[in-house]
């Protein structure tokens, strides 16, 4: 029998779009449903009854949410190519970490950038955000990716946050590239896979989308 | 073969080393605890967890592992036997997420439950009762979280305990109480009744005095 996958998203969340690489991948096919999240469908409400926030993946009529845990799952369950984490347990729990300080900092320091009101808090966002791309810049050090020699789980956590840098450099008036080059490198590197460039939304459509929420917030 | 050498850098008074403390004991591993002062922190923790700068930290023949979820895989990863978390990948995945859930939501509503007082205090309160009546709801008729023995889940959801300690330490109406919340209550009973958790909390009176100390002098104490 084949599988049923479903993923519920919207096409501008980086969350989301981990889940895509993910699943692409894995030569995976699955129905794509854009929610939107000022109107949530019942399916959503239903799937993520917890969180009620996407992404969310539906594998047979079972529901699974967070990113990097579906992401996990996808490693797990279609394990026969692609393997996203290493096999040494002590790879994998660098992998996990790392992907972890991008959960716990990037998204939260980088709203700092494009959503807030006060100068303040938008100028210490920025030197977080540029502190924290660089210890990621370290971290990758001359290796092609996250992953060493192959593209792996902490690349997924971040390549799709690379989608929103144009949008993070024009309401914070930096230049990642200038800053953190390698790590611009390591982007366009993985936007030569298919897997990746095929998920990722265009930036500029992103930059539109975030004008046109901080319209809607009162912010621009 | 070279022996095994593992260090746990913790506190006593720390959920996320106890966490270590139970998943190490339950796979039969010897270590070394190193207790910190977070005040004054160690060179070895500053070296082996430059970018936190946290406990709990795992030194596994010379390499460190941080973040405690990461620790307990990595932990069930390395020492096989026992097993903490399901071996069939939907289940992990529920386990991940509702760990996740306790660390995101339920971890910060506990300390601010403590930390504020009237009708913002009662708002909160609201919330830890829905948060633990979803749990209840992944717990459903089952022992533990992780079924007949303790899990992941089980060794997550011990933060459980510090909200309940700190009520007691403020005498306040606990949250977790049998009427109101009858299974996680039952569970609760059970997993301070194991025979390797029971040894992996503070000292009861210890743990009290600690409370009543950090968090009595704020504006919710009675």
């Amino acid at each position: 029998m084949a599988d049923e996958i479903v993923l519920l998203s919207t096409w501008p969340s980086m969350f989301g779009m981990r889940v895509r690489v993910a699943l692409a991948e894995k030569g995976l096919k699955y129905e794509y449903r854009e929610e939107d999240l000022w109107n949530k469908s019942p399916l959503l409400l239903m799937m993520n009854p917890v969180h009620k926030k996407i992404p969310v993946l539906i594998h047979n009529g079972k529901p699974i949410s967070e990113s990097m845990i579906i992401v996990e799952y996808i490693d797990e369950v279609w394990n026969h190519k692609s393997p996203l984490l290493p096999t040494d347990p002590y790879q994998r729990a660098q992998a996990r970490f790392w992907a972890d300080y991008v959960d716990k900092k990037l998204y939260d320091i980088g709203k700092k950038i494009i959503w807030s009101t006060k100068g303040e808090e938008q100028e210490t966002g920025k030197k977080e955000f540029i502190e924290c791309l660089k210890l990621l810049e370290g971290e990758l050090g001359d290796n092609p990716y996250f992953g060493g020699e192959n593209f792996g789980f902490v690349d997924v956590s971040l390549v799709t946050f690379s989608g929103w840098f144009h949008t993070y450099e024009s309401y914070g008036n930096l230049s990642i590239e200038t800053e953190c080059p390698k790590l611009v490198a390591w982007t366009k590197r993985c936007l030569e896979k298919e897997s990746v460039s095929s998920s990722l939304a265009d930036p500029h459509k992103i930059h539109d989308f975030a004008s046109e929420v901080r319209k809607r917030l009162g912010i621009e | 073969m070279a022996e095994e050498e593992v260090k746990l850098f913790g506190t006593w008074a720390s959920p996320f080393s106890r966490r270590i403390e139970v998943a190490l004991k339950l796979k039969g591993v010897q270590y070394e605890y190193i207790e910190e002062n977070l005040t004054n922190k160690s060179p070895a923790l500053l070296n082996y967890n430059p970018v936190h700068k946290q406990i709990p930290v795992l030194v596994h023949n010379g390499k460190p592992v941080a973040e405690s979820f990461v620790i307990m895989e990595y932990v069930d990863e390395t020492w096989k036997h026992n097993p903490i978390l399901p071996t069939d990948p939907y289940e992990k995945a529920m386990a991940r997420f509702w760990a996740k859930y306790i660390d995101d939501k339920l971890w910060p509503a506990a300390k601010k439950v403590v930390m504020t007082k009237g009708e913002e205090q009662k708002g909160v309160i609201d919330e830890i009762q829905q948060q633990m009546k979803n749990l209840e709801g992944e717990l459903k008729e089952k022992k533990f979280f992780g079924g007949e023995s303790l899990g992941f889940l089980d060794i997550a959801a011990n933060i459980i305990i510090w909200l309940v300690v700190a009520q007691e330490a403020l005498g306040m109406d606990p949250i977790l109480n049998e009427e109101k919340l009858p299974v996680l209550h039952g569970w609760l009973q059970r997993l301070l009744d194991d025979a390797v958790f029971k040894e992996c909390v503070p000292p009861k009176q210890r743990h009290l005095d600690f409370s009543k100390v950090k968090f009595g002098s704020s504006i919710a104490s009675k």
